[in-house]
């Protein structure tokens, strides 16, 4: 059995406590539900000094629409009880639904999963098998083993929620040692596989909030090889307001797991606005939404296929919302 | 036939309630006082000499009670005595990733992985063989020190004449298919727990499917009398084959021990495991078939290249088994069988559910759908007119006997409709169907010797408690609970009045192990000939006791006495304490070793069994054409399980080998970037999940095989066989592609769609196969009686 390394375990009681803590300890890593990080520390991808667990702060966990109707969702609300939120856009409370396993979305958190670490198939291995291949430039190596000329890691961004809460134009509320402030959801992904956090390390994120959007379908597409425990290896989410006569007045279309970030295709949004979903304008929007997108092959089944599956997993996600 | 009381009646296994309760004590549940936590250190070379190993500032760190290296355990072994070619731990080079290289033992495992770190390996990076290509060209060899291939074994063989039956072709066809390898995936990792007591004894407590080949392996290379170790192999937690050799964690905390005086636990690591492997082998086929213009076969001629990866293993005989089950289903009156086995530089391969015929079997199928659509037959009738016949032989000196193979074929096509949907269901969907035949227990033991098989000892108290001895180690498949109802049935007692003391090499007597389907057949005709000893001795003093004619005394329902008059009976313990009272302790043994059935040739002691049960798989899949995705939605198979003992363990051998045949047709591989796993834990590596799974529909055939206990044939094995092949052909009735290759994995059906799309063939599957010399061909005679 692959066995944590020894480190500093805090629970603060409060968010102020918290933030203190991670403002007193620079190295160390905020927790939720510990589904990613356990084992990413098991395999020595990090070994923080410190892990600050967030889940006996108070009033972090819990639904609300407030009286605009715009939905808070509190970091630590596990993605089960997501799902099964009635209050909450469908493709938010079905892309919960569809991360990972029912035993891992009772522990898993939503803050955890929008800020869930980049994944390659170079990194997410054990320690003996990273030294066999050599260290990468994620952790303690100098070189990308999936893409050897670049400078940059191109690991892939792997959260369900992220490409759902970038096209429900979702914030985060996010609480730092001096300030505390919202971001919007599109500005808290780098495609950087390492630096792929938009906010700043002493941050913690707080709520997700949804706004209030009457009229808007919404709906999340997974590509991953079985119909459970999978990480996505493409996610499609798309959101569209239609009018009372059919014609798309706004929407967003926006790729997760194909990147270091989710990609907004906004040249396919652009291809739908203005139009009924009929299938040539689904079909156009496809092709637009895909061409952009260069996966690498370091997730499962490679680059090829997913450059394929990108353009079917558009169509299929418009057709869901005709 | 006479009525059975309990043999035929469906129920729980007998350790089913300690299992699902989870009391069940598996080799890595046992803790003795001061024991020691064990740990490997692997390789981190594909291919290297090793120059110089430093354990010093390992020994020196506080809590390390002690580390060796392969300098400590310098005698090679291996599962067969052709292939003595593994060490422990590496001994001057390692040859693959993940090799065993050093163990050490401390007080815990953070101290053990510690120490593990602290180890300083100089290497010496040699060339790296990765592929069949690779090793069938000259280079650097990964065993013995020259230059040239990297061929581990080569067989070639012709039984009749193939060229003329080719020329006597009305039709001949040639396929190329690939079977891509897998792990066994088993739920419970390998795990050892090892105590040396100052009486020079040893002890070692191991999560195998052979304590016997262990026992023998430990001999050996600790060079202790085998009288004074003692191997128990606890409860199995899933071994399909992966848990059949001796390997190096049993041997590392069996000399950590001694060196210690301390128990040692090792338990592996889901990487290991992959490391470890003995998993099924890549195997690359070129299969040329002449048929008649009925459909009939004139002649087969078949080429398989295997890799082995770096170590022997069970690799001699995987490759002669690639090639001895054909004929077992079909009547092929010239068959030439050409094989060979490389070295690569990956982890070694050896036996996985149906070790070695699932390959050839795959391919086989495939190639006889396409060869009834070339002569406009539909894939059952095709099938009708090969069908070896009840009590035949093979031309490759193969004794059948009994053969429900027919009765499969037609139960399972008017179960599942099949010709009403073959060639009929909308695009996306269709319906495949394919056979497969398997042994009921390897007809000879691996290494040479004229005992028996399997040995049974039954012992009897002044109470009436039944306590059965056999060394078979169940390994999830149910065997102490079906000899526990042998037994029963024989002595007219309840299965819960037997108590089973299994596998432990000093309270049991030897069975050979749970491989190759042979423990029903073996040790359950070596249990029953010792419980009918025993009921000859009880039945013989209740005779004289109440006055009754001996041949009219029977045993059941717990009495014993006259048939059919209650009065003249005596309760089972009173009978068993008449008997200890005439004839002293009560005590029986039994042994069985199978027919003397090979052929006049070299290799002929792979293949013959005493007992081949037969299955026939229909499967009906859902494709997604734009994403590639195959959905399996029902699975029928009908298994001839010459007598099923107990119905409801036969359902679930059925379907654990569907749900294990789905995992190896889909998604299943040992996939490697270069000499490197593509992905060592059960994230990387796919296996179905209960989504997956689809319903399966188990049809039970019973052809009551006069050799078999009760009539009983194997079902570990078998039912997976056809399931592949027929994946594969349900999808080419769902989207008109050859899927040549598994797994079928949906970026490989997408790109061939792509392709068909384009005017391409639409087919998954290898080019070709390399030009390579089998050697000197054996030509043997036709069989007598073969027609």
């Amino acid at each position: 059995m692959m066995r944590l390394p020894a480190f500093e375990y805090l629970v603060p009681e409060t968010l102020d406590e918290a933030v203190v803590m991670l403002a007193d300890h620079p190295s160390a890593v905020v927790v939720g539900g510990g589904t990613d990080l356990f084992p990413n520390m098991k395999r020595r991808q990090v070994s923080p000094a410190t892990v600050i667990a967030l889940g006996a702060i108070e009033g972090l966990r819990g639904i609300e629409i407030d009286d605009d109707g715009a939905v808070m969702i509190g970091a630590l609300t596990s993605l089960r009880d997501l799902a099964a939120s009635p209050d909450v856009p469908v493709a938010l409370a079905s892309a919960a639904a569809e991360v990972a396993s029912p035993q891992i979305r009772n522990v898993a958190t939503v803050g955890g999963n929008l800020c869930v670490d980049t994944r390659c198939e170079y990194i997410n291995m054990t320690e003996s098998w990273r030294l066999a291949s050599g260290f990468c430039l994620k952790a303690d190596g100098d070189v990308c083993w999936v893409a050897p000329k670049g400078e940059e890691c191109v690991a892939v961004s792997s959260s369900d929620l992220a490409p759902v809460v970038v096209a429900l134009d979702a914030e985060v509320g996010l609480v730092g040692p001096d300030v505390s402030r919202t971001l919007a959801a599109s500005d808290l992904y780098r495609s950087d596989g390492i630096d792929y956090l938009g906010k700043s390390e002493d941050e913690i994120v707080a709520t997700l909030t949804v706004p209030p959007r009457p009229g808007w379908r919404t709906t999340y597409r997974k590509l991953r090889r079985r119909g459970s425990i999978d990480f996505p290896i493409l996610g499609v989410a798309a959101a569209v307001q239609v009018s009372d006569d059919g014609i798309v007045e706004d929407a967003r279309l926006v790729l997760g797991a194909i990147a270091s970030a989710p990609i907004r295709a906004r040249d396919a949004e652009e291809a739908v606005v203005g139009s009924r979903l009929g299938p040539e304008v689904v079909a156009r929007a496809a092709r637009l939404a895909a061409e952009p997108v260069r996966p690498y092959d370091n997730v499962d089944l490679g680059s090829r296929y997913r450059k394929w599956m990108a353009p079917v997993f558009v169509a299929r996600a418009l057709e869901d919302l005709r | 036939m006479m009525g059975h009381a309990v043999v035929g009646r469906p129920g729980p296994r007998v350790d089913a309630a300690e299992q699902v309760t989870g009391r069940t004590t598996y080799a890595g549940d046992i803790t003795l006082p001061g024991m020691l936590v064990g740990g490997l250190l692997q390789s981190s070379q594909a291919h290297a000499r090793i120059l110089r190993i430093d354990t010093a500032a390992a020994e020196t760190l506080p809590g390390v009670r002690a580390v060796i290296t392969g300098a400590d355990l310098p005698i090679p072994y291996g599962i067969l005595p052709v292939s003595q070619d593994e060490h422990a731990l590496a001994v001057d080079k390692v040859r693959y990733v993940g090799e065993p290289v050093a163990g050490v033992a401390a007080v815990d495992a953070e101290t053990a992985e510690q120490a593990l770190a602290l180890i300083d390996i100089e290497y010496e990076p040699l060339d790296v063989v990765t592929s069949i290509d690779e090793a069938l060209a000259s280079g650097t060899r990964i065993h013995g020190e020259v230059e040239g291939d990297n061929v581990h074994r080569r067989a070639a063989l012709e039984f009749g004449d193939v060229e003329s039956g080719f020329e006597a072709a009305h039709a001949v066809r040639e396929n190329v298919y690939f079977f891509r390898g897998s792990n066994h995936a088993a739920l419970e990792q390998h795990a050892a727990v090892a105590s040396a007591g100052h009486d020079g004894r040893l002890t070692l407590w191991s999560s195998t499917q052979v304590p016997h080949y262990v026992h023998r392996t430990l001999e050996k290379v600790l060079e202790i009398p085998a009288g004074r170790i003692r191997v128990i192999a606890t409860p199995v937690g899933g071994g399909f084959g992966g848990k059949t050799d001796p390997f190096s964690h049993e041997i590392v905390a069996a000399k950590l021990a001694m060196v210690t005086g301390r128990p040692v636990k090792i338990v592996l690591s889901r990487e290991q495991v992959f490391y470890a492997h003995r998993g099924r082998h890549p195997v690359l086929m070129w299969v040329k078939t002449g048929f008649d213009p009925e459909g009939r076969i004139t002649a087969m001629h078949f080429r398989s290249f295997l890799d082995g990866g770096a170590y022997g293993s069970y690799g001699a005989a995987s490759l002669l088994y690639t090639g001895a089950l054909q004929t077992t289903t079909y009547r092929i009156p010239n068959y030439k069988f050409e094989g060979v086995r490389v070295f690569t530089n990956k982890p070694p391969c050896g036996p996985k559910r149906g070790h070695g015929t699932p390959q050839p079997r795959f391919a086989l199928e495939c190639q006889l759908d396409e060869a009834a659509a070339d002569l406009g037959l539909d894939p059952v009738t095709i099938r009708r007119r090969n069908l070896v016949e009840p009590f035949s032989m093979t031309v490759n000196h193969l004794r059948i006997t009994s053969c429900g193979l027919a009765e499969c074929l037609d139960r399972v096509v008017e179960a599942s409709g099949f010709f009403a949907k073959h060639g009929t269901l909308p695009e996306g969907k269709g319906i495949g169907l394919a056979v497969g035949a398997y042994l009921s227990g390897a007809g000879l033991p691996i290494y040479w010797n004229d005992m028996p098989q399997s040995e049974v000892e039954i012992k009897v108290d002044r109470g009436g408690g039944v306590t059965v001895f056999s060394m078979a180690a169940d390994v999830g498949q149910g065997s102490t609970s079906v000899l526990a109802m042998i037994v029963a049935e024989v002595l007219g007692l309840d299965t819960a009045d037997i108590t089973m003391v299994t596998a432990d090499t000093d309270l049991t007597p030897v069975d050979l192990g749970s491989y190759s389907s042979r423990v029903t057949f073996m040790a359950g005709n070596a249990a029953k000939e010792a419980a009918e000893g025993i009921r000859d001795r009880v039945a013989a003093a209740v005779a004289d006791e109440l006055g009754l004619p001996e041949d009219g005394v029977a045993a059941a329902g717990g009495r014993v006495g006259a048939e059919a008059d209650g009065e003249k009976t005596l309760s089972w313990a009173d009978a068993v304490r008449a008997a200890i009272a005439r004839g002293g302790p009560l005590i029986a043994s039994g042994s069985y070793r199978a027919p003397d059935l090979a052929g006049p040739y070299r290799g002929a002691g792979v293949g013959i069994s005493p007992a081949y049960s037969y299955s026939v798989a229909v499967v009906e899949v859902d494709c997604d054409a734009e994403t590639g995705e195959v959905k399996v939605t029902k699975v029928w198979l009908a298994h001839d399980i010459g007598r099923a003992l107990n119905p409801l363990l036969v359902e679930g051998q059925i379907e654990g080998g569907v749900y294990m045949a789905l995992g190896e047709a889909l998604m299943e591989e040992q996939a490697y970037r270069g000499a490197l796993h593509k992905g060592p834990s059960l994230l990387g590596y796919k296996t179905p999940t209960f989504l997956e799974m689809p319903p399966v529909e188990s049809i039970l055939v019973e052809t009551n095989d006069p050799e078999g206990p009760f009539g009983a044939k194997e079902v570990g094995q078998g039912p997976l066989l056809p399931v592949v092949p027929a994946v594969a052909n349900a999808v080419h009735d769902a989207l008109g592609i050859r899927a040549d290759e598994v797994p079928i994995t949906p970026d490989r059906v997408v790109k061939a769609l792509r392709e068909a799309s384009r005017g391409g063939n639409g087919r998954i599957g290898p080019e070709g196969v390399p030009k390579f010399d089998f050697g000197r061909l054996t030509r043997v005679k036709i069989p007598e009686g073969f027609s």
